[in-house]
């Protein structure tokens, strides 16, 4: 698919910087407001498809490989599991820490006070322990799994639509 | 009638007879029922905030609460990017 015509460009341009923060948004607030890193993601990976739709997928191919965006969703995935793993390797550590798998450590024990202080209080970005980095984790899993699923299917279809 | 056809009228048959008992056994919606009292969701709507420090239930069980089924999730993601790059990789070239 080959890029669209100037117009459309010019409004991609002006609308992309628009939907990328709010997906970072929805991200980053997930554990506030409504939302999360899943629908956080497919926001950000919508607007990654009106940039491949405006200006073709030969011209975004050029920019971003398919195998760097495999790398940042194992990236999430393995932030996201190591995440879930340190509750269980907090056990080593600490004898009357009670932890298990997907154990939020960062909040409700009194055996690590240093991180029981940080997730405080209410209605703050910096609250709910590990949901915020599991929320980034997520959502970088989902922004760079949909837009190389958008990425290689268009990108695999270029030959119809002619050059 | 060939027996692929009948064996799937039969299968269409006993679904619905399951699917018209679910329905009717459904209690009405926002009645307050002593016997199937949700317990699980009061206790999350009281201590999510307490337990977790979030706001937003919804994500305090998504990723707290019930943070294994989003590892599932995750791992469907991870499925359906894997076969599509396999799929796709053919026409690529």
């Amino acid at each position: 698919m080959s890029g669209m015509s100037r117009i459309v460009k010019t409004i991609t341009n002006v609308a992309f910087p628009f939907v990328m923060i709010y997906g970072l948004y929805v991200i980053a607030h997930g554990h506030l407001t409504p939302g999360g890193g899943f629908q956080g993601g497919a926001v950000v990976a919508s607007g990654l498809a009106m940039i491949l739709v405006a200006y073709g997928s030969i011209w975004v191919v050029g920019k971003i490989k398919e195998k760097q965006l495999s790398v940042l969703e194992s990236l999430g995935a393995i932030g996201f599991i190591g995440l879930a793993f340190i509750g269980i390797i907090l056990l080593f550590f600490y004898s009357n820490y009670e932890g298990s798998f997907f154990k939020n450590f960062l909040i409700g024990q009194d055996t690590i006070p240093i991180f029981n202080e940080i997730g405080k209080g209410l209605a703050n970005i910096n609250t709910a322990g590990v949901l915020p980095f599991m929320n980034f984790a997520v959502g970088l899993k989902v922004i760079a799994g949909l837009f190389t699923i958008v990425l290689v299917m268009a990108y695999a279809t270029r030959i119809k639509e002619g050059k | 009638m060939s027996g692929r056809n009948f064996a799937a009228i039969i299968f269409f048959a006993i679904f619905g007879i399951f699917l018209l008992f679910g329905a009717l056994m459904m209690h009405p919606f926002g009645e307050f029922d002593e016997e199937h009292y949700p317990e699980m969701d009061q206790y999350i709507i009281d201590n999510t905030q307490e337990e977790t420090g979030a706001d937003n239930g919804v994500t305090s069980v998504v990723f707290d609460y019930r943070g294994f089924d989003t590892l599932g999730e995750a791992t469907v993601l991870f499925t359906a990017v894997a076969g599509v790059i396999l799929v796709f990789r053919r026409l690529k070239k």
